[in-house]
């Protein structure tokens, strides 16, 4: 039996505040999806509705083609691993790892057997009979970890579980949260609102705002071909340019911004151009050059920034205020007149945002 | 670091420390008085009567019905007020606000009239039994104590790990038991003694609700006093004292006096 979740249309309530809308993901046997977002974008809703701790208004929820829909939570056999860790403060690290298994009548030499092996497996064999209470925050989350892994869950689920710890144990945390998951091969959802905790630990990211999700896709798609500018601004392209098609001949477009900026540029090299878009892109999408006659975007050069790979301006121009990147060879002064030219596989064409709304 | 202390606030210590104490050394010296009546200082020393107090049939009776009241209505008070503290820490946000005053309001309500009003309203009303109508007004007069103490243990739990429990395979139910209730122990032992010893000492309640045949200690410690002017009100309340002293050793031995506090 494939572990496969399907959620299917699912729409949430908090009383009369809808928190999901018409909400759908699929995820694979053995795939990893992070649901990332600010605080308040539905992430969190969606993984309590999966465990049984909400129940939505409509919708379904499967795994493994059995509808949980209306199970209820202690019956739905998900590991669950959370922020605060949330051990059984008044049991030592040996039965809370246990306690799964105590519930599943897992009892004596067994029991005994699989709580020393997965200890063993998260480092903490040694500390089996202290409480939760003298653990550190890393030690903590393990013993969290060990007890969701140990139940053999077809499906695991984690709740922000490192935004607890310090920075350098984050990163040796996530990875060994990954090789866990990846050497049983377990179905997982992971909540964050950390980016690069989503990006380096997940097959496929869903991005969610306002209990929508705006992208589901791989980081690396998602990184350099954000689907909308929701999704653009998230990953950091700073650089959003709403312009409108002016004159279209053959393979070249012209177009507007505002200011009367205008650019032409080529459907072979940026695809298929709508008649109102958004030119996207980050710094380096954007070139910094002092040729006059370049096809690009007049800017008043500003404060300029070393990045170690190249110089960052930030730069006025009519179309508003943007960063772009020039040469290391050749630093301009603050107050050059330049322009931008825009880099064609740094960019992305979105529809504007109006649309998706 | 030496600090001198002012003389006068030492003073003030020590007198404050002789108003608080004073009157219980002056009830125990009353109390092993040899005299047939109340007084200080004791003339001779006797245990005689605290042989009395189990000599007199009103007073063995009635140590045994304020013990009895002060078990059933604690329990009582427990199997509401734990079920009333939980469900209000829990639910926090969806439930209103004025619901947690309700519960310590009768504590906000003088003694008095609450069992004036139990008496007039409740127990006369509907012809209740004297014991039952105690057993009704001493739950009431200890239930916000025991959802104020068992609240104040709760606000520092945190339900996830409850959560984390059901999403484990553990009922709902059953981790009420096995996981909430071993964490709020100290919590729920607290709240026990302290309704436990506001019940044995209540006189405001009791005086309205005992009756003919059925009376608590304290009210019976009144009645004595009314007809005998003998130290054995003193040696009840001795009795009364150590049993409560007792307790409290208990608890601070267990859990800290602090707790208490909170």
């Amino acid at each position: 039996m494939t572990q496969r979740l399907v959620l299917d249309h699912i729409t949430a309530h908090y009383g009369s505040t809808r928190v999901l809308e018409d909400l759908s993901l699929d995820i694979a046997e053995g795939e990893l999806v992070s649901l990332l977002g600010a605080s308040g974008c539905g992430k969190t809703t969606t993984l309590r509705l999966i465990a049984g701790f909400l129940t939505p208004t409509a919708g379904t929820i499967t795994l493994g083609g059995k509808d949980l829909t209306r199970l209820p939570a202690h019956k739905r056999d998900i590991g669950l691993v959370f922020q605060n860790y949330a051990l059984f403060p008044h049991l030592s690290v040996a039965d809370n790892v246990g306690f799964g298994l105590k519930q599943r009548g897992i009892a004596g030499e067994a029991r005994a057997k699989r709580v020393n092996a997965m200890l063993e497996r998260v480092g903490l064999a040694h500390l089996a009979e202290r409480l939760p209470g003298a653990l550190s925050g890393g030690q903590k989350q393990r013993v969290a970890l060990a007890r969701a892994l140990v139940i053999e869950p077809p499906l695991l689920m984690f709740d922000e579980p490192l935004s607890n710890l310090d920075a350098k144990l984050r990163v040796d945390m996530r990875v060994e949260i990954r090789q866990l998951q990846r050497a049983n091969g377990t179905t997982s959802v992971y909540v964050t609102h950390d980016q690069e905790e989503a990006f380096s630990i997940s097959d496929r990211v869903a991005i969610m705002h306002q209990g929508r999700i705006m992208q589901l896709d791989t980081p690396e798609m998602l990184y350099q071909r954000p689907a909308n500018a929701f999704v653009a601004r998230f990953v950091g392209f700073e650089n959003l340019i709403q312009m409108k098609v002016i004159a279209r001949e053959g393979g070249n477009v012209t177009a507007e911004a505002a200011g009367g900026v205008r650019l032409s540029l080529s459907a072979d090299r940026f695809g298929a151009i709508p008649d109102r878009f958004i030119l996207a892109s980050r710094a380096d999408g954007l070139a910094v050059t002092d040729d006059p006659n370049a096809d690009g975007i007049p800017a008043t050069l500003g404060l300029r920034t070393y990045l170690g790979r190249a110089y960052q301006y930030q730069c006025e121009t009519p179309a508003g205020h943007l960063l772009a990147n020039g040469p290391l060879t050749r630093p301009f002064a603050p107050g050059t007149a330049a322009r931008l030219v825009p880099v064609p596989e740094q960019c992305t064409i979105l529809a504007p945002e109006d649309q998706n709304r | 670091m030496t600090r001198s202390v002012h003389p006068a606030l030492i003073a003030l210590a020590v007198l404050v420390f002789i108003f608080l104490v004073g009157p219980l050394v002056i009830v125990v010296g009353a109390a092993l008085s040899d005299t047939s009546y109340l007084t200080f200082p004791p003339q001779g020393l006797s245990l005689r009567w605290f042989e009395n107090i189990f000599e007199i049939a009103a007073f063995r009776r009635t140590i045994v019905t304020s013990l009895q009241i002060a078990f059933i209505s604690t329990g009582i008070a427990l199997l509401i007020g734990i079920p009333a503290a939980y469900a209000m820490n829990r639910y926090r946000v969806q439930l209103p606000g004025w619901l947690s005053t309700l519960f310590v309001l009768p504590v906000l309500v003088p003694e008095l009239v609450l069992g004036f009003s139990l008496l007039k309203s409740v127990a006369v009303q509907f012809t209740i039994p004297i014991y039952i109508s105690l057993v009704i007004g001493h739950t009431l007069l200890v239930l916000p104590y025991v959802v104020r103490v068992i609240s104040a243990s709760l606000a520092g739990f945190d339900f996830s790990v409850e959560e984390a429990a059901v999403s484990l395979g553990s009922p709902p139910l059953k981790t009420f038991f096995t996981i909430l209730l071993p964490n709020v122990r100290s919590g729920v032992i607290a709240a026990f003694i302290l309704a436990f010893i506001t019940s044995i000492n209540d006189v405001s309640i009791s005086i309205f609700m005992t009756g003919p045949g059925i009376s608590t200690l304290p009210i019976q410690i009144l009645a004595h006093t009314e007809q005998f002017f003998d130290p054995t009100v003193a040696s009840v309340s001795v009795l009364l004292m150590v049993l409560t002293v007792a307790v409290m050793a208990i608890v601070e031995r267990t859990l800290g006096l602090t707790f208490l506090a909170k």
